[in-house]
């Protein structure tokens, strides 16, 4: 445990994604097996499910230190975090007994089931045998939420290092399910964990938005125009005539898409396609907020099979005959995948996958000119790809690059702020954006990124110097500051009083330019959903 | 006896303000830092090590009357003495006694000796002003000794990859006492102008510090490698910073202790070091005072005045002052209570 919060504080301490790999390297060099996978179960986000309420970690630690809880719920407000602030306010101890982190991990699994007592005894014990910054990665360990800043392109090379290893073989391994209990990374990573699980996922390769003139990417023959689809990036995997749908965020979704079981009888055996599940209805693509109704109810009825059909629009394929082919370029893949596509459609008329179409453009004021035209499509703008490029893991620049439609933008006043969690748990970093109706204001949507950290010090300021009304964390302050939304999309929203509900909506900037007079209106909002919004092409 | 109004701490009795922020007749000082010791007072009473750097800063004409420790004057029946605050050099707790009533402003406190200043010693009274700038049970500062321990491996380490080392810290108090601790083994101490100017004032007044070079015009900076470089705060993000890449930032204040503040600040590291006193130091301070009447001045004042009625019975009251307490772009608003749905109490 000790070398893991060393690892964690190490990790925690730099922004430098390389000493984050020389830190995990040197760890995986004198950890114990056991240890080593669960520090990249935990690193990846597979923490064990809790195992402890939240109110009875109040309630322990506040035996343990003889606070009064409204002096603990006042130190979790300005530290912002659960695990962060037990740790702060428990005795510390120095014992000099390490605890082995599989060891602990396994105990906090084993938790569940076990009656009341027994789980405060095992928790408050541990709770006295650990250093502050012990006791803050055990508390992580139980409240979840351990990512920290590592992202799996940092755990991939890390390991690729140690273990010398081909990183896209790293990434593959470490890709959907598996188990770290009784498992070691050298049994995972040479695929002989036991698990040869047929499900597994590639990792998708993700484009990096294009920030530079087109015309720099050179010839535009050498490349693959597509459009960019607003749906849920997926993978369809058909591995001994069983299908298996994963969303990018790794998650086994099969069963939601109840439109593409049959793809077992439709598909050659050995296959993984690449692509974009979007509802659409009679040739045409419906809005984004469709799907995501659909993806959130828990059971598929018919009626909602009838409103929002799925169907996949393909655009790469990974393994063919049971083959990975990602090694291949972008061209060839893209002729096998059409040759797959185009024998299934011929055998069966119902199949609801697509080939993404690839525009022809003979220019690069040909492609300009097709981006302008992606909202018409419900889309986000263009896809460039190398066509002599292979199937990368993980974001990469270079041979994919994303070509978004400017976001959509409307100036609104600011009406509440909200302090931010964590990490801001001291900055009012949160607002509530407004337009005018007439002589009110009505809020429409609310956003907190945007801003560079010295204007959020600013705006943070200035809110505590202009506040009208203070309840719980908000304060409403007075419709002064204007900022300048972004949002990529805008749909009907009878539940809010704007009556609509943006997509994304950010902050692009702060219009000091501006007074709140000079902000937008409703009818402006009205406007735009009557452009962009649902329905039109219907 | 004593009484707060929009000037600052007033003893009418005396006719004298302690740390006023407004321009009066009589001041007493009880430190040089600069939300305590303001322009524009006619005559100032301070320790003698604190009038040096308020001539610097305040300019070098003020009238300004020096006392030493437990020295007593007596200014219309108020017995007046100054007692060691442990904050900085110079720093002080006033004392006032009238009629054998006895009351304490301590201005910024702390308990642990940090091997500059005289060390704090606690004075009984009735009743006893007092800062609570960490004044929440999360913070508990680490031992000093491991701090110091830190700060030098850290700066080996730094060295090693070929690095400076800058350190953040206040130019009156903080950089002295960072600096005397430490390994001057290690490699050459640079320092910023501003905290040049102090530790001139110090050696001039006190005693010896490590060798230090201040870093103007005159100083090519292909030869600063694998330094230590203090400096204030307000030369974060500067162009002057700039000049000295490669470096790695530290920045030592109680605020540290908090994994938030830690990484908005945007430093390398964080040095858990404070010239206040923490949760427990503070809770020391008042027990020993014996006082029964507290006013807790700038800080988390609501939540720790609302601790010692409800927890020691004390009558604690809080009280507005212009003070800022240790970080200038730290706001801390006690106000607003938490009202989250998964992770609070209620
Ligand atoms: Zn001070
Ligand atoms: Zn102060």
């Amino acid at each position: 445990m000790r070398a893991f919060s060393e690892l964690f504080t190490n990790i925690d301490q730099t922004a430098s994604t390389n000493e984050k790999i020389d830190a995990l390297v040197s760890y995986f060099a004198t950890a114990d097996e056991q240890d080593a996978i669960w520090c990249v179960a935990l690193l990846s986000g597979r923490a064990p499910r809790r195992t402890v309420k939240t109110s009875e970690l109040w309630e322990w630690s506040g035996e343990l230190s003889g606070l009064p809880v409204w002096l603990q719920a006042e130190s979790y407000h300005i530290v912002g975090d659960l695990a962060e602030t037990i740790s702060l306010l428990l005795p510390s101890h120095h014992t000099n007994h390490d605890y082995s982190l599989h060891q602990i991990i396994h105990d906090l699994i084993d938790l569940k089931g076990k009656d009341d007592a027994e789980r405060k005894k095992y928790i408050t014990h541990m709770w006295q045998q650990f250093n502050k910054q012990e006791l803050f990665v055990f508390n992580k360990f139980i409240t979840g939420g351990f990512r920290m800043g590592v992202s799996d392109k940092i755990i991939i090379k890390a390991l690729a290092k140690h273990y010398n290893i081909d990183e896209n073989i790293v990434a593959h391994r470490l890709s959907g399910g598996w188990e770290a209990r009784g498992n070691t990374l050298n049994a995972l990573l040479s695929n002989e964990d036991g698990t040869t699980d047929i499900s597994r996922p590639y990792p998708f390769y993700l484009a990096y938005p294009l920030e530079t003139a087109p015309e720099e990417l050179g010839d535009v023959s050498e490349w693959q125009i597509e459009r960019k689809y607003d749906g849920i990036r997926g993978q369809i995997i058909i591995r001994n005539n069983t299908l298996f749908v994963w969303s990018r965020g790794e998650d086994l979704m099969t069963e939601k898409f109840v439109e593409f079981h049959n793809l077992v009888n439709m598909l050659p055996d050995g296959i993984v396609i690449d692509g974009e599940i979007l509802p659409m209805k009679d040739g045409i693509y419906l809005p984004f907020h469709v799907m995501q109704t659909r993806i959130g109810r828990k059971n598929v009825t018919k009626k909602t099979l009838q409103d929002a059909p799925l169907v996949m629009v393909c655009y790469d394929i990974l393994e063919h005959d049971g083959v990975d082919v990602r090694h291949l370029s972008m061209q060839e893949r893209r002729a096998i995948l059409e040759n797959v596509i185009n024998d299934a459609r011929s055998r069966n008329n119902n199949l609801p996958l697509l080939l993404s179409p690839v525009l022809e453009c003979n220019t690069w004021q040909e492609v300009t000119e097709e981006r302008t035209r992606s909202r018409d499509n419900h889309c986000e703008g263009l896809m460039l790809k190398k066509k002599d490029s292979e199937y990368k893991t993980g974001r990469r620049r270079g041979d994919w690059w994303k070509w978004k439609v400017d976001p959509l933008s409307i100036d609104g006043v600011m009406l509440y702020a909200q302090r931010g969690h964590g990490r801001r748990a001291d900055l009012y970093t949160d607002f509530t954006f407004a337009v005018w109706d007439g002589d009110e204001l009505v809020p429409f949507c609310k956003a907190y990124s945007g801003l560079t950290d010295k204007e959020m010090l600013q705006v943070d300021a200035w809110i505590k110097k202009n506040t009208l009304d203070k309840f719980g964390p908000v304060r409403s302050v007075t419709p002064t500051l204007v900022f300048e939304i972004g949002f990529e999309g805008i749909n009907p929203s009878p539940r809010h009083k704007s009556g609509v509900a943006l997509r994304f909506p950010r902050i692009l900037r702060w219009r000091q330019d501006k007074t709140a007079k000079e902000a937008n209106t409703k009818a402006d909002l009205m406007e735009l959903l009557n452009i962009y919004g649902i329905g039109k092409s219907e | 006896m004593v009484t707060f109004d929009n000037c600052g701490i007033y003893c009418a009795q005396a006719g004298i303000y302690i740390d006023p922020w407004k321009p009066v007749d009589k001041a007493i000082i009880t430190h040089a830092h600069s939300d305590h010791a303001h322009a524009g007072m006619g005559t100032y009473i301070a320790h003698e090590h604190a009038i040096p750097v308020m001539r610097f800063r305040l300019g070098a004409d003020i009238r300004a009357q020096s006392l030493a420790y437990d020295e007593m004057i007596t200014i219309n029946g108020v017995k007046i003495s100054l007692h060691p605050a442990g904050h900085i050099w110079g720093s002080s707790q006033v004392r006032l006694e009238y009629k054998g009533e006895i009351w304490v402003v301590s201005g910024d406190y702390k308990l642990r000796h940090d091997g500059i200043s005289t060390p704090f010693e606690p004075v009984k009274c009735h009743s006893f002003i007092t800062e609570s700038t960490f004044g929440l049970p999360i913070y508990n500062f680490p031992p000093i000794e491991e701090v110091h321990g830190d700060i030098n491996d850290w700066w080996t380490k730094n060295k090693e990859e070929g690095k400076n080392s800058i350190i953040a810290a206040y130019s009156l108090g903080k950089a002295q006492r960072v600096l005397t601790h430490l390994d001057t083994s290690i490699g050459n101490i640079y320092t910023h102008g501003a905290v040049d100017n102090i530790n001139k004032i110090y050696i001039d007044t006190i005693g010896t510090l490590p060798h230090t070079q201040r870093i103007d015009s005159s100083v090519n900076r292909k030869e600063i490698k694998g330094a230590m470089i203090i400096a204030p705060p307000s030369a974060l993000d500067t162009p002057w910073m700039r000049t000295l890449q490669p470096y790695k930032l530290g920045i030592c204040s109680g605020w540290m202790q908090l994994r938030g503040t830690r990484r908005r600040r945007g430093a390398d590291r964080g040095f858990v070091l404070s010239d206040h006193a923490d949760w427990d130091q503070l809770n020391t301070a008042v027990k020993e005072t014996g006082a029964e009447r507290i006013y807790v001045t700038h800080g988390y004042k609501s939540i720790y005045a609302k601790w010692l009625s409800t927890n020691y019975g004390l009558d604690a009251t809080e009280v507005e002052t212009l003070y800022t307490g240790e970080s200038e772009d730290n706001n801390t608003d006690t106000q607003t209570k938490l009202a989250q749905d998964n992770e609070s109490i209620q």
